[in-house]
């Protein structure tokens, strides 16, 4: 995919979150929408899979260990063709093949069920090293954290193990939107400076702007050839509710209610942004 | 002095905010009381009390391992710990820390996990926690108390502020309607005898006090007379009275939010087992994980009704010798 197409396809990603967050009423939209440029860059460029066959062995993984940015997966999964779009409209309701939380056994194409913080990480690693153990050379596994969540002490056992067993094929993404729930990560719990943290414990590690689609893809082949056999981390410098300005206002924009005037506001804003992309 | 007050109706107050004011009481009353969250003050409304009192209140981040370990250090020089988190995150994510830190180790913690059982609705089954009963009641001391209502809740929170050992609460935020009135006195170790009856016992907690008294009612209008109590603490548990209510009705069912592994009706199992042997049929979470839904559909998805408590009564008294 172009650029251009890269950002079509991030605008998608957010419109559908949007519609099906909407459609519930409410749900986890602001660190839904912060990795809707990743997704496209990943799911338009770079990850390998298969759409018909989603647990095909030779594919690459994407694991959120931010189990709660479910929405923005099912999203990007349904616009490939892993599930019919019709199934967002059913999420997180009453018998839904999508809850809230990533969830392995009911969504096609989703790698690991993740909602329980810091858990993904480990899972991440494990496949990593277990694909390593197997010589399957060139497959990726792609894990995104949250700030937040990087309190949690599992994420730094997996960010050791990674490092001890240098997992070059495991790239970690940081959702460096600098919120949680309870408020900013400094007034809760600093995170320090994550590119240090990582580098510490053995990783290569790089910050680009998360709203850039292009920076994240050149960031993502530049680490490959330059992490010198390390795991990968790259910060992505973003704000909650990334990409969609009257989300991006509200101050705590975790989990909310999604009222229809809100989500009219937020759909007209990136219908917005669409007009003017396809003019330049 | 107790009156039941239960009509199903929405509560004068939400949990939440009764925790919160309960926490300030606290703080007045003693200072060593301290309250440690882990980034979820937003869901429990106590995020004022973190900028009015800050030497009182402490956010840990998203490290429920480390509050409780932190939790076990403060005690250390004199302070008093109530740490709080969703249920699955603070019992199964933590119980090492609980079991080790603070229970082995002789120290004194009140753990609050909130959005117990099904009450985690749209959180799913990634935040569904039908165990917490089940671990933290193989802990030696401790105190388990599965929350019905308001006034219990504020009640218990005081009282335990100097308990030795482990006390963990389990309880919903949010939409638990009143069952007692404000001026009853709980104890632990103490349950409540809600409504008399003489063919069945009802022995119920949580958020399923309220639907036992509902199938009390069901059952009237089939001419048969249902005891219904609550055991305000599963463990420990009030031997007397469910061994008399046992004695007198001959057949007993369990009710609640929670796995029937491990839960009130094997603690009540295994006394009667043991003491007066009487058919015993369990409500609760059989064998399956949690999912997404609102209370009510997942009540019904796991037979946490009242229609179901009556059937299950009506064939415990059929299995009595
Ligand atoms: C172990 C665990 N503790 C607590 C929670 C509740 N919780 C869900 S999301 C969240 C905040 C996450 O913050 P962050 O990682 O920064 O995510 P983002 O802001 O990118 O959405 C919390 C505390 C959880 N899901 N898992």
């Amino acid at each position: 995919m172009t650029t251009k197409e890269l950002e079509l396809f991030a605008l998608d990603i957010r419109t559908e979150i949007v519609k099906a967050i909407a459609k519930k009423g409410g749900g986890h939209i602001g660190g839904s929408l912060t990795i809707a440029d990743l997704l496209a860059v990943l799911y338009g460029n770079v990850m390998r899979y298969d759409p018909k066959v989603p647990d095909w062995e030779g594919r690459d993984f994407l694991i959120s260990s931010k189990g709660h940015a479910g929405p923005a997966l099912y999203a990007a999964l349904a616009l490939k063709g892993f599930f019919p779009m019709e199934w967002l409209q059913k999420l997180n309701i009453e018998g839904t093949t999508l809850p809230g939380h990533c969830d392995r056994l009911k969504v096609p194409g989703i790698d690991a069920t993740t909602g329980s913080l810091g858990q993904g990480a480990s899972i991440a690693a494990g496949i990593a090293l277990g694909l390593k153990k197997q010589h399957k050379d060139g497959q990726y596994v792609y894990c995104i954290t949250g700030d937040g969540e990087s309190a949690e002490g599992q994420v730094w056992e997996a960010a050791a193990f990674a490092g001890h067993f240098h997992l070059s094929n495991l790239i970690f993404f940081l959702d460096w939107n600098k919120k949680q729930i309870d408020g900013t990560n400094d007034e809760v719990m600093s995170l320090m400076d994550p590119m240090k943290k990582y580098s510490a414990f053995g990783w290569y590690t790089m910050c680009v702007n998360g709203a850039d689609v292009s920076e994240i893809e050149n960031a993502i082949s530049y680490a490959k050839h330059n992490c010198g056999g390390r795991p990968i981390f790259i910060a992505l410098d973003v704000v909650k509710g990334s990409g969609v300005p009257c989300i991006e206002e509200v101050e705590n924009n975790h989990c909310i209610g999604v009222p229809p005037a809100l989500a009219e506001k937020a759909l007209s804003q990136l219908e917005e942004h669409r007009r003017k992309l396809v003019e330049e | 002095m107790s009156e039941i007050i239960y009509t199903g109706a929405a509560p004068k107050a939400e949990i939440s905010s009764v925790f919160s004011s309960t926490l300030e009481e606290l703080f007045h009353q003693d200072s060593s009381v301290v309250y440690i969250d882990a980034d979820l003050m937003g869901s429990m409304k106590t995020k004022e009390l973190w900028k009015k009192y800050p030497d009182n209140v402490i956010n840990t981040g998203i490290q429920e391992a480390n509050m409780i370990g932190v939790a076990a250090g403060l005690y250390l020089t004199g302070m008093k710990p109530y740490v709080h988190s969703f249920s699955p995150f603070a019992s199964r994510r933590v119980f090492d820390q609980v079991f080790l830190s603070i229970g082995y180790a002789g120290k004194s913690i009140r753990i609050i996990g909130s959005d117990a059982g099904i009450m985690a609705t749209y959180n799913g089954g990634t935040h569904m926690c039908f165990e917490d009963i089940a671990m933290m009641c193989t802990i030696p001391g401790v105190c388990v108390i599965d929350v019905s209502d308001a006034a219990m809740f504020r009640s218990l929170l005081i009282q335990t502020k100097d308990r030795p050992g482990v006390t963990y609460f389990r309880t919903a935020r949010r939409g638990l309607p009143d069952v007692y009135s404000d001026d009853t006195e709980f104890r632990i170790g103490e349950g409540k005898l809600i409504s008399d009856g003489s063919d069945v016992t009802i022995i119920a907690s949580g958020i399923m006090v309220g639907t036992a008294i509902e199938a009390a009612g069901i059952l009237k209008e089939k001419g048969v007379s249902a005891e219904v109590i609550d055991p305000i603490t599963i463990k420990p548990l009030d031997r007397e009275l469910i061994i008399s209510s046992a004695k007198k009705t001959g057949a007993v069912v369990t009710a609640e939010n929670h796995s029937i592994h491990g839960g009130l009706g094997a603690e009540v199992a295994s006394l009667l087992s043991g003491e007066y042997p009487v058919p015993v049929m369990m409500v609760g979470i059989e064998d399956r994980f949690g999912q997404v839904g609102n209370e009510k559909y997942l009540r019904e998805q796991y037979g946490l009704t009242a229609d179901n408590i009556a059937e299950k009564a009506l064939a415990a008294i059929n299995k009595k010798r």
